[in-house]
């Protein structure tokens, strides 16, 4: 396991790297199954196109889960989340090929406590809209 | 339908046990792409502190997407599911969901509130050990769209 971030090394301001993950059709089926939200608004385009959406659209709690691994790769420890929460904007329209689609994740370090956290507001998009919003994390630091 | 204010604070009776294996835990970060050997390997779990491997962070939704359920199948809440959107999402964790936790989700309804024609149902589920060791709770809120 890599070393984790310590409190000394991080300030306001500090920048997460930018993470890109790859979200296609067999993921939504994979995370279906795995977190049993069977919806079928994450695997039929029948379903999402008559309840009026673009097409299949990936389940709001994978796109966060994939925010948090932005988060965790960068604090290199998956127990350092104590707090997360994020506000669900505009849906992530994964199309049926082989490429799908993208999500991207930045984060800053907002705020330090004197407690060793880290509050990190993150930036989540895909196709260079905004997909979470009032997205933030907090980070127990080593 | 507006939704009755009258709820807020309502709880319900603590979920029947969930019990966390090692290989829901290796589907589930599979699933979302986490990689880190703590989920999968209890050897490098112990070797970071932990008893057994862990769970990511937002695999509590797990226990607590089938506790909420008691929420919204209550007769008084009345949801139509058709008209309903996740608005919004957050984990407060004690510490990481683990193999092996035997676990028990109580949910309340934190808020309702009604914006712009849609309601509002902001609920929380309080996760715990058997025991009563506190785990995590998972505050969920959702849109109920209007009929405008």
């Amino acid at each position: 396991m890599s070393a984790t971030v310590r409190a000394a090394e991080v300030e306001v301001g500090t920048e997460l790297p930018e993470q890109v993950y790859p979200v296609t059709r067999a993921d939504l089926v994979r995370y279906a199954g795995a977190s049993g939200d069977l919806n079928p608004i994450h695997w039929s385009d029948r379903v999402a196109t008559a309840v009026g959406l673009p097409g299949v659209i990936a389940h709001g709690m994978l796109t966060m889960a994939l925010a948090a691994r932005a988060v965790t790769t960068w604090a290199a420890d998956p127990a350092a989340l104590v707090e997360y929460q994020v506000r669900f904007g505009r849906p992530v329209v994964v199309p049926d090929d082989d490429e799908g689609t993208a999500v991207a994740v930045r984060g800053r370090v907002a705020a330090l406590g004197e407690d060793g956290r880290a509050r990190v507001d993150l930036t989540v998009t895909c196709g260079g809209e905004k997909v979470l919003s009032l997205a933030r994390a907090t980070v127990q630091l080593a | 339908m507006a939704l009755d204010t009258g709820l807020v604070g309502r709880s319900y009776p603590p979920s029947a046990v969930y019990e966390v294996g090692r290989e829901k835990i290796a589907e589930f970060a599979a699933a979302v792409g986490a990689t880190d050997a703590v989920h999968t390997d209890a050897a490098a779990a112990r070797a970071a502190g932990h008893p057994d491997v862990v769970a990511p962070p937002t695999f509590a939704i797990v226990v607590t997407l089938a506790a909420a359920g008691a929420v919204v199948r209550d007769p008084d809440v009345d949801l139509d599911y058709s008209r309903v959107v996740h608005g919004e999402q957050r984990f407060t964790h004690h510490r990481p969901i683990r193999a092996g936790d035997r676990l028990v989700a109580t949910p309340v309804v934190e808020a309702v509130r009604s914006v712009g024609g849609n309601d509002l149902l902001t609920t929380r589920v309080d996760v715990a050990t058997e025991g009563g060791e506190p785990v995590c709770s998972a505050t969920s809120m959702l849109v109920v769209r209007g009929d405008a």
